[in-house]
C-alpha cells in the first residue's frame, strides 16, 4: 500500500489533490466513481476490494441486467464483445469486470439522464472467465454476470 | 518441433473447452463462434484504416510534393471506385501485369517522386510505431469496391501467363516440409485447430476467401492485406519469403483474384 | 499524434445512436518485449461525448479495454446535423477530440 502511494505521489505530475485523496479513499464513502481516473479502483483485484474502493454496498443480483451481442465463447480472447443493458430505474453508471484478469475493473460508464442505459464495447480477456456487470442506480449497486469462454487464437495466420 | 507440440497441446485444450461448453448445454461451439464473429461485424477497426488511406492519397507526399488523385489503377486517373475489382491487370505504360499494391508503387514512383525501395520498404504494419502507409491505401482502395463483383482479366497475353504461372505456384510443392498452398488449400474440410481453412480449388472457397482480405486480424490488432496473407502462408509452409510486389507474388494474386471472378468483393473485413 | 476517431452519429426516432472506433494500442503493461522487459501500460482513461455541449456519456477505462477500442451508446434527442463530440484522454495525458454530424 505504501509503495503504491509513493509511485502515484511519483508519478503524480498530471495529477491533481483531489484525484490523490479520492484514490486513497479519503473521499468520504459512497461517492461512486470519481470524475477523474480512479486508479484505486483500476488496481482492485477483487469484486469486494472494488465494492470498498469505490465505497459501494453489496450489490444485489438483478435480473434486470442482460447482456447483449456477448458471446458464451470468445475465439480470441484479445477482443470480446461486450453489450450491457439495464433496466433499472435511474441507472447512474455500468462497470464492465472481468474476474480473472489481473485487475478486475475494466471500463465504467457513468449514464446522465437522457443517456439510454445500454452501453456496447470490448474488452481482453486472458482466460475463460466471469464477467460481471455492475450498475449504479439511484444510489444503490445491483449485479448480473456471464460466463465467457475464451479459445486459444489461432497460430498466427 | 517443440512448438508443434505446443500447438498440438493447445488444440486438445481447445477441444476441452468445447466439449465443456458443450456439457453445459449452451449452444454448438460453432454456432457460438459464429455469434462471436457476427459480434465483431458492427464497428470494424478497419475502417481506421480506410480513413488514414484516404487522407493520405489526398495529400501531396513524396519529393514532388504530389497526391495520389491522377494515379490510374486501371479505371482512368484518379478513378478508385471498383477499381480494386478489377486488379491484378497488364498496364500498358508500365508493360506488366500489376496487383493493387505493384500499382501503388507504380505511382509513387513516377507521380510522387518515391524510390521504388522506398515506396516497398514497409509494406506490413507492426505496431503503433511502425505503422504501414501501404496497408492504409490498400485498405482505402479496397474498400471503394465494397459490394462491387470481382471481375479480373484474361484477355491480355501477360494476364493469361501470369494466371498459368500463379497456378503453378499454388500446385508447387517444397521447402523442408515438402509443402505446398494446396496442402492446406486444395481439400475441402482442413483445418488448423479451430480454423477452417477455404478449399480454394472450388468456386465458393476461392470467391470467399479472396473477396473478404484485407482484414482487421483481431488476434494482432493490425489491417492485413491479401499480400500479408500470402507472405504469412509462405512463412507457415517454410517457404522462402514471398517477395513483396514480385512477379511470383503478383502471378500468385492473379491466379486467386481470377478465381473469386464473379463474387461480391466484401472488405476490409474483420477475421479472428 | 494519435489518428482521428471515426465516428458515426445517425437519429431514429427521438434517438441518437453513436458507435466510435478510436485508434489506440491499450497497452497493458503484462507485456514483455523480446528483452524480456515490461511495456509499460499506455491505455486511454477517460472517454467523454457530447451533444450540443452537453454530456452524453463519460467514461474510465482501465487497460483491459481491447486494442483500437469501440464504443456504442444511444440518448435521447439530436437532430439531423448536430454535432456530436467525443474526447480521450490517455495514460501520456495524450489527449484527442473529433466530432461527427448527425445523420
Amino acid at each position: 500500500m505504501d509503495s503504491k502511494r509513493r509511485d502515484m505521489l511519483k508519478t503524480g505530475g498530471g495529477l491533481t489533490l483531489l484525484s490523490l485523496v479520492a484514490a486513497a479513499g479519503w473521499l468520504k464513502p459512497g461517492d461512486g466513481w470519481a470524475a477523474e481516473w480512479n486508479k484505486a479502483a483500476f488496481d482492485t483485484k477483487s469484486m469486494d476490494e472494488t465494492l470498498k474502493t469505490i465505497g459501494a454496498t453489496t450489490p444485489a443480483q438483478s435480473k434486470d441486467i442482460t447482456f447483449f451481442s456477448t458471446p458464451d465463447i470468445a475465439e480470441n480472447g484479445a477482443v470480446v464483445p461486450i453489450g450491457i443493458t439495464s433496466a433499472i430505474p435511474k441507472t447512474e453508471s455500468i462497470a464492465i469486470l472481468v474476474e480473472k484478469n489481473p485487475n478486475m475493473l475494466t471500463a465504467v460508464f457513468d449514464i446522465p439522464p437522457g443517456t439510454e442505459p445500454a452501453i456496447s464495447t470490448r474488452v481482453k480477456m486472458g482466460q475463460s472467465s466471469n464477467v460481471y456487470a455492475l450498475v449504479k442506480a439511484d444510489g444503490k449497486y445491483y449485479v448480473a454476470s456471464k460466463e465467457i469462454k475464451v479459445t486459444l487464437g489461432g497460430c498466427g495466420g | 518441433m517443440r512448438s508443434h507440440h505446443r500447438r498440438a497441446a493447445q488444440g486438445v485444450a481447445a477441444l476441452f473447452i468445447l466439449a465443456a461448453a458443450t456439457a453445459l448445454g449452451q449452444g454448438s461451439p460453432v454456432d457460438e463462434i459464429a455469434k462471436y464473429r457476427a459480434a465483431l461485424q458492427d464497428g470494424n477497426p478497419a475502417e481506421l484504416w480506410e480513413a488514414r488511406g484516404e487522407d493520405m492519397w489526398k495529400q501531396a507526399r513524396g519529393p514532388k510534393k504530389a497526391s495520389l488523385e491522377r494515379c490510374d489503377l486501371g479505371l482512368g486517373p484518379g478513378v478508385v471506385k471498383g477499381a480494386y475489382s478489377e486488379l491484378p491487370k497488364y498496364f500498358a505504360d508500365a508493360d506488366r501485369v500489376q496487383d493493387l499494391e505493384t500499382r501503388l508503387v507504380w505511382c509513387m514512383v513516377t507521380q510522387q517522386g518515391y524510390t521504388e525501395a522506398d515506396a516497398k520498404k514497409n509494406p506490413f504494419g507492426a505496431g503503433n510505431d511502425k505503422k504501414a502507409d501501404m496497408e492504409a491505401l490498400v485498405a482505402y482502395v479496397t474498400s471503394e469496391s465494397r459490394g462491387i463483383r470481382m471481375n479480373v482479366p484474361q484477355s491480355h497475353p501477360k494476364e493469361q501467363e501470369a494466371y498459368r504461372i500463379g497456378e503453378k505456384i499454388f500446385y508447387y510443392r517444397g521447402g523442408p516440409h515438402d509443402f505446398g498452398c494446396a496442402t492446406c488449400h486444395g481439400d475441402d474440410g482442413k483445418r488448423i485447430r479451430l480454423q477452417d481453412l477455404p478449399n480454394l480449388t472450388k468456386v465458393d472457397g476461392a470467391r470467399k476467401a479472396y473477396t473478404t482480405w484485407p482484414a482487421y486480424r483481431v488476434s494482432q490488432g493490425e489491417l492485413r492485406s491479401f499480400q500479408w496473407r500470402l507472405n504469412d502462408c509462405f512463412r507457415q509452409q517454410r517457404f522462402p519469403e514471398l517477395e513483396f510486389a514480385s512477379d511470383a507474388s503478383i502471378a500468385l494474386t492473379m491466379f486467386l483474384a481470377r478465381n473469386a471472378n464473379g463474387a461480391e468483393f466484401d472488405a476490409p473485413a474483420i477475421k479472428r | 499524434m494519435a489518428d482521428p476517431m471515426k465516428i458515426r452519429a445517425n437519429v431514429v426516432g427521438d434517438t441518437t445512436e453513436v458507435k466510435v472506433l478510436m485508434s489506440h494500442e491499450m497497452e497493458t503493461g503484462q507485456r514483455k518485449d523480446a528483452q524480456g522487459k515490461t511495456i509499460p501500460a499506455w491505455h486511454i482513461q477517460t472517454v467523454n461525448a457530447t451533444w450540443n455541449g452537453k454530456t452524453v456519456l463519460s467514461a474510465q477505462w482501465g487497460p483491459a479495454v481491447a486494442k483500437n477500442p469501440f464504443l456504442s451508446f444511444k440518448f435521447k434527442g439530436g437532430a439531423k446535423g448536430d454535432k456530436v463530440q467525443i474526447t480521450w484522454t490517455d495514460t501520456r495525458g495524450d489527449t484527442r477530440t473529433d466530432e461527427a454530424t448527425i445523420g
